[in-house]
């Protein structure tokens, strides 16, 4: 409906415009690929990425800025080797102008250097710090979070409100661990509290318990889990008889892994750049929308690429549905600044990275299922904290020795 | 509660769960030569099948774990009949088939269940902590600590009391002389292939209260059962029941006492005794 | 008559720039290639001595990651080439010494446990490796000022590195060594009887395919410019040893055929068929029943039979035959 108008209007704008581009192009569609994990153990979060972006694109009725959309899905397997030739794929044979995804740091940090050789706009969940701050990419934007972007605030909400002095961490033996249990750290000890002990449980581990064994006496649990680990961490926390209060990351108390917690979930505290409870018209259109079609409600995943959808849309929209100038679209994704999205107010700083909302959330009991509820929210939070960026780009990155521990 | 109680209780209900999941491949292994491959995936289908005869259809904890067993072994018997017997002494067809088939399970599970992981409650009576002379004990693993040794030693009573543990025995130690002696091997060796089958489907459900189930279960578990099996040596069931506790202490000690190594904390101590003593603690030396 | 197969063969294998359709098919090639010299290596052991290994990702991983952490650290291609090849001989060596202890289900268990470490090592080395962020590389080597950077010269550069492996291994298993490596496999208590160092023919075979999978592991490694310890998993071995039993282990072209299969049901038919890991599976187990000894040689038989087969009916008929 739109569609003839929409070509209309910008055959109308490149005609007066001075670029000397053949309205033949502009009529193709704009080709959106999707770097996801369908197979193996990350799967569930890659699944729901799809359905996240196609909740998106079937609202806009397959159309962005005037142009239709060719989308195409492919899985990685979860390995970078598997990333990367897929990402080959997307490139060089379907000929893509925008890549979403991918779903890990491994698999984004294999391909980084082949997406900016290739000057193709990618737009992924993945967490790696380093990817916005000390080796950015021009060509990458992230809507979604860094690894210790929800840490932080989460730590100034453990110490200010909660009045914790002291924390124990435990998280997965890998960089997306050490990287949020690092910007906890920092800003849990800068506001006066005390990290007792930082506890690794390698990657793989059916049971956690010899690890929470060894949390002992503390004010405040801080846990990074992520994948399917955050059910299973929480039934064997409760089965050692453990009562001190479980805060998580964005990962620790996904909406989408609400169904599958136990009531020993109830009271987590949880810092997310998406909830499900938000209350503003973008929110609730994603999640009737997506509901409807896929019988769950989404999580951090699902919502993640629904944002990114919004992300390209605005962006087609800043040049007109011209994607053949790739600097320039990389340019006006960057400047993209959008008030009503899933996840509220969004706008990227110099480095591609997002600065919005972190949401902390409570999980509760509501009508017989656990949801979270939001307690507070922190607004306009970026990669850095309330840190000059100078200053936090001069110190190393969080890794499992950095911030290394006071006592 | 101290953390040497806790590590200690959980060693042995870890290798309790253990050894259900490994009795049944040192058996398979002892007695067909049969690298079972497809272990780790008969844990996780009972598992998923036990929890949705929970969910989905209200079935009661323990009579979905053995329901879940009983198929595990028939699917487990199904696959010995009609494609591994083809496949006697053919020992890389046979890997190249369980593996073949992990696939197509993991694949399955992920296309049924979803990748979503599914927690399941202990039963209602075996919930929360039991306290004992001041100490705390979570109930549910002491259940599976007690539910290993009485599957142990009705294991033991089988083999070393009936008929067909005698059969088995022999089918073990020699089984071109069993036939001889007129042992039907071929039946033997399907029986013993749906009871490892269904020991592991057992496990699975029985392990999901602290493990859960998600996918990737299969392969985090599997290694854990080739340990155990290399430790205590294939075909004996002392073996599997030392090997499991071993592992479980292992494991647990291990991960807490040396946390910088805990990546290494199971398979340096395996090499190390494969090296030393190749046919595992309580193997015999390989023909 | 008998080399012309083998003529043509290399005659598309050479011409795959013009007729793979674009630089990604190109570079599935060239995948399959690296994957066929691993497998290739692989089957030195698992075919002509008869030893399963489910650790061999380990002895690539350390080659691709001696490469990357030498570059990264500003050594040149050559050295860090060079340097690699020797870790991989020395780790080949230290796992031939621990694994021959035994063989059967130990030789498989012991060099998945000694797979496992290499693989723990990846991940906890922060220092060295950066743990599961792996080691990026941003160059390419210029073997005699020739660029690798496009998908067809590094495709012919891994060509021509497949050729020689090949080349080795064919020439292995038809010389002396190869017939006493063969009946160690399969008479071990006699060839000791007869006076073979069982042993020693063993861990010479070892070390050849640790240094295919080294050779192939390096090649990975310039090809993505990135190594992380998830080419290093259980799964990664799993899956190579897949390779070779489905292609046919034992033979030459066996492996190569097994590597094609895998990476392009992986890296294409993923593309098509969603759930692309259960087909394989079910592929596999197809393979096992129809041709358990292999793709290759299961298809020979084939062919042979349907050979003899019209062979028989023009027989039956001798009117009809045209002369």
């Amino acid at each position: 409906m739109t569609t003839k108008f929409g070509r209309r209007a910008f055959l109308a704008g490149v005609a007066a415009s001075a670029l000397p581009i053949p309205a033949i192009a502009q009529a193709a569609p704009v080709r959106i690929g999707l770097l996801t994990i369908k197979t193996g153990s990350l799967a569930e979060g890659g699944i729901q990425m799809e359905q996240g972006i196609l909740t998106f694109l079937k609202e806009r009725n397959n159309t962005l800025a005037g142009r239709k959309v060719d989308f195409i899905s492919a899985d990685t397997g979860g390995s970078p080797a598997g990333a990367k030739t897929k990402a080959q794929e997307l490139i060089e044979r379907d000929k893509v102008d925008v890549i979403l995804g991918p779903l890990a740091a491994f698999e984004l940090l294999a391909i980084s250097d082949y997406i900016a050789q290739q000057k193709t706009p990618m737009l992924s969940l993945a967490a790696a710090e380093d990817m916005t701050q000390r080796k950015p990419n021009p060509y990458f934007l992230r809507a979604s979070a860094t690894s210790a972007q929800a840490m932080q605030p989460l730590a100034d909400y453990a110490a200010k409100e909660m009045k914790a002095k002291t924390a124990v961490l435990i998280a997965e033996d890998f960089a997306f661990g050490y990287e949020q249990m690092g910007g906890f750290q920092r800003v849990f000890e800068d506001a006066g509290g005390k990290v007792l002990k930082k506890i690794w449980a390698p990657l793989g581990t059916a049971d956690n318990t010899p690890f929470i064994a060894q949390i002992g006496q503390c004010d405040v649990v801080c846990q990074g889990f992520s994948g399917s680990a955050p059910v299973k961490f929480m039934k064997q926390y409760a089965d050692l008889g453990l009562k001190t209060p479980v805060i998580g990351g964005e990962t620790a108390g996904d909406d989408a892994l609400m169904k599958s917690f136990g009531d020993e979930a109830i009271g987590m505290i949880n810092a997310c750049p998406y909830t499900l409870d938000l209350q503003n018209d973008a929110n609730k259109r994603f999640v009737a929308d997506f509901t409807k079609d896929y019988g769950n409600v989404p999580g951090f995943y699902a919502a993640g690429l629904y944002v990114n959808g919004l992300v390209v849309e605005a962006g087609l929209q800043k040049v007109n549905g011209d994607t053949s100038d790739k600097e320039a679209f990389v340019k006006a994704l960057r400047a993209v600044q959008l008030t009503d999205t899933p996840r509220g107010p969004i706008k990227f700083d110099d480095h591609g990275n997002v600065i919005g909302n972190i949401y902390i959330r409570r999980i509760e009991k509501q009508n017989g299922k656990l949801a979270n509820k939001t307690v507070k929210t922190y607004e306009n939070v970026s990669q850095f904290w309330t840190y000059d960026e100078k200053t936090f780009l001069a110190q190393p990155v969080y890794s499992r020795d950095y911030p290394p521990l006071k006592s | 509660m101290s953390l040497w109680l806790v590590l200690t209780v959980n060693s042995i209900a870890f290798g309790g769960l253990l050894f259900l999941l490994s009795a049944g491949f040192s058996l398979i292994f002892g007695l067909m030569r049969i690298p079972n491959l497809m272990h780790g995936s008969f844990f996780m289908l009972g598992a998923y099948f036990g929890a949705s005869f929970v969910m989905w259809w209200g079935v009661e904890f323990w009579l979905a774990a053995i329901i879940a067993a009983v198929l595990v072994a028939l699917l487990g018997g199904m696959l010995e009949r009609f494609v591994l017997r083809r496949l006697a002494g053919q020992e890389q067809a046979q890997v190249l088939l369980t593996l073949g088939v992990s696939f197509m399970i993991a694949d399955l599970c992920l296309m049924a269940w979803s990748g979503d992981p599914i927690s399941v409650e202990a039963p209602a009576s075996l919930q929360g902590v039991a306290r004992l002379g001041g100490l705390i004990f979570p109930t549910y693993r002491i259940a599976i600590i007690l539910l290993a040794l009485v599957i142990a030693v009705a294991l033991w009573a089988l083999i070393d009391g009936t008929r067909l543990g005698a059969m088995i025995r022999a089918g073990v130690d020699d089984p071109q002389m069993a036939r001889i002696c007129g042992i039907r091997v071929s039946y033997l060796f399907t029986t013993v292939f749906c009871l490892g089958a269904g020991l592991a489907g057992f496990a699975g459900m029985i392990g999901s209260p602290i493990l859960s189930i998600y996918p990737g279960l299969d392969s985090d578990m599997l290694p854990l059962a080739l340990v155990v099996v290399i430790l205590g040596g294939t075909g004996s069931l002392l073996g599997s029941l030392i090997g499991s506790f071993v592992v479980g202490f292992l494991y647990n000690f291990g991960q807490a006492l040396l946390p910088e190594l805990a990546y290494f904390v199971l398979f340096l101590p395996m090499v190390l005794i494969l090296v030393m003593r190749p046919q595992g603690l309580f193997g015999r030396r390989a023909p | 008559m008998k080399r012309l197969p083998w003529a043509l063969a290399l005659l598309v294998l050479a011409a795959v720039p013009l007729w793979a359709g674009g630089s990604f098919y190109v570079n599935i090639v060239s995948q399959i290639l690296i994957a066929a010299i691993f497998a290739l290596g692989l089957d030195i052991l698992v075919g002509y001595a008869g030893l399963i290994s489910l650790g061999h990702a380990g002895l690539f991983g350390v080659a691709a990651y001696t490469v990357a952490i030498l570059l990264e650290h500003g050594f040149s291609h050559s050295i860090a080439i060079l340097a690699a090849l020797g870790m991989s001989l020395a780790t080949t060596m230290l796992f031939a010494v621990l694994a021959l202890r035994t063989t059967g289900i130990g030789f498989i268990m012991i060099t998945l446990a000694l797979g496992q470490l290499l693989w723990g090592l990846g991940y906890r080395w922060i220092d060295l490796t950066h743990g599961d962020n792996g080691v990026s590389g941003r160059a390419r080597p210029l073997p005699f000022g020739f660029s690798l950077d496009s998908a067809d010269h590094f495709y012919y550069a891994t060509l021509s590195i497949f050729l020689v492996v090949i080349a080795g291994v064919a020439i292995m298993t038809g010389s002396p060594f190869g017939a006493s490596l063969r009946g160690t496999r399969d008479q071990p208590r006699r060839m000791t009887a007869l006076g073979f160092d069982v042993w020693t023919i063993r861990f010479i075979a070892c070390v050849m395919s640790g240094m295919c999978s080294g050779i192939a592991g390096i090649l990975f490694f310039y090809y993505n410019e990135f190594i992380s310890p998830h080419a290093l998993a259980l799964s990664a071995s799993a899956e190579v040893l897949l390779m070779v039993i489905a292609g046919g282990s034992g033979t030459l072209l066996g492996p190569v055929a097994g590597a094609a299969l895998v990476v392009i049901m992986k890296s294409v038919m993923s593309a098509y068929i969603e759930r692309w890991n259960f087909t394989l599976g079910a592929i596999f187990v197809l393979i096992v029943l129809f041709m358990p000894e292999g793709l290759v040689p299961g298809s020979r038989r084939f062919a042979r039979f349907l050979w003899a087969a019209t062979k028989a009916r023009r027989g039956a008929a001798p009117a009809r035959s045209g002369g």
